[in-house]
């Protein structure tokens, strides 16, 4: 599941800083960096991650690389609820019919 | 990198509850703590130990923890029992990433139909270059929050 992969790149505390760099705009890994207590090769080796966990986007701007937010990760955001209200819903379904009987 | 909204469906549930509206509409909402798989999908995780669902029209749903503390789920934006209800939803959040849940009990044959929408994804979009005052409210952070579930 994608959502999987997308939760566990972000069960790291940096690499939730660097996404929430990003969703205040695209950025070079040298500005990521400099605003983290961290590397800047730890920074590249963070943003890896989390564009091969489909979160980041990656083009060039001359010669530089600029990092953005993959929109498509709402997408799996949504499919994370869809699958989370069919599990719920069973629960509630069962709960309600254990209470009451329609009288 | 574009920052263009795209909509994004709304995620729809419906199905059938041997009950009546009355009691289908109460049990979702004020009995809420029965069936809702809380220390797996809440804030407080264990520490959780109810969810207060305030009946009323601008009224908070949120959970109290065994430490005195509180996390809200969202506020009540429409009341009509037992027909339908409308929240915001931002559990760990603020208002300003609220998506919108509404919930509509309808009596069929000999129970009720229970239909569920949960929409407004699109508040999770890039910014961009807009008001950096929300940032750290975004997807990651609610994605964060649902974590624990996966390791059910």
């Amino acid at each position: 599941m994608a959502y999987a992969v997308a939760l566990e790149a972000l069960g790291d505390g940096t690499r939730r800083e660097i996404m929430e760099q990003l969703r205040r705009g695209p950025r070079p890994v040298g500005e990521i960096a400099a605003a983290l207590p961290v590397s800047r090769p730890a920074v590249s080796q963070h943003l890896r991650v989390l564009k091969e966990a489909g979160l980041v986007t990656e083009r060039k701007e001359g010669t530089r690389r600029i990092y953005g937010v993959e929109q498509k990760a709402i997408a799996d955001l949504r499919a994370y609820f869809d699958s989370f209200w069919e599990q719920a819903l069973a629960g509630y379904k069962a709960a309600a019919e254990r209470k009451g009987r329609r009288e | 990198m574009s920052s263009m909204q795209t909509s994004v469906e709304a995620v729809r549930k419906s199905l059938v509850v041997e009950c009546s509206p009355e009691r289908a509409f109460e049990v979702f909402t004020r009995e809420v703590g029965s069936w809702w798989p809380l220390h797996e999908h809440s804030i407080g995780g264990e520490q959780i130990t109810e969810v207060i669902w305030e009946e009323q029209l601008g009224g908070r749903i949120y959970e109290r923890h065994a430490d005195g503390g509180e996390g809200e789920w969202g506020r009540v934006l429409a009341w009509d029992p037992p027909a339908r209800f409308v929240m915001s939803w931002y559990p760990g959040k603020d208002d300003s990433k609220a998506t919108e849940l509404e919930v509509r009990f309808t009596a069929e044959g000999s129970g009720t139909r229970v239909d569920l929408e949960h929409r407004g994804w699109e508040i999770f979009a890039d910014e961009g270059q807009q008001t950096r005052d929300n940032y750290d409210n975004g997807w990651p952070t609610v994605l964060a929050h649902f974590e624990r579930t996966l390791n059910r």
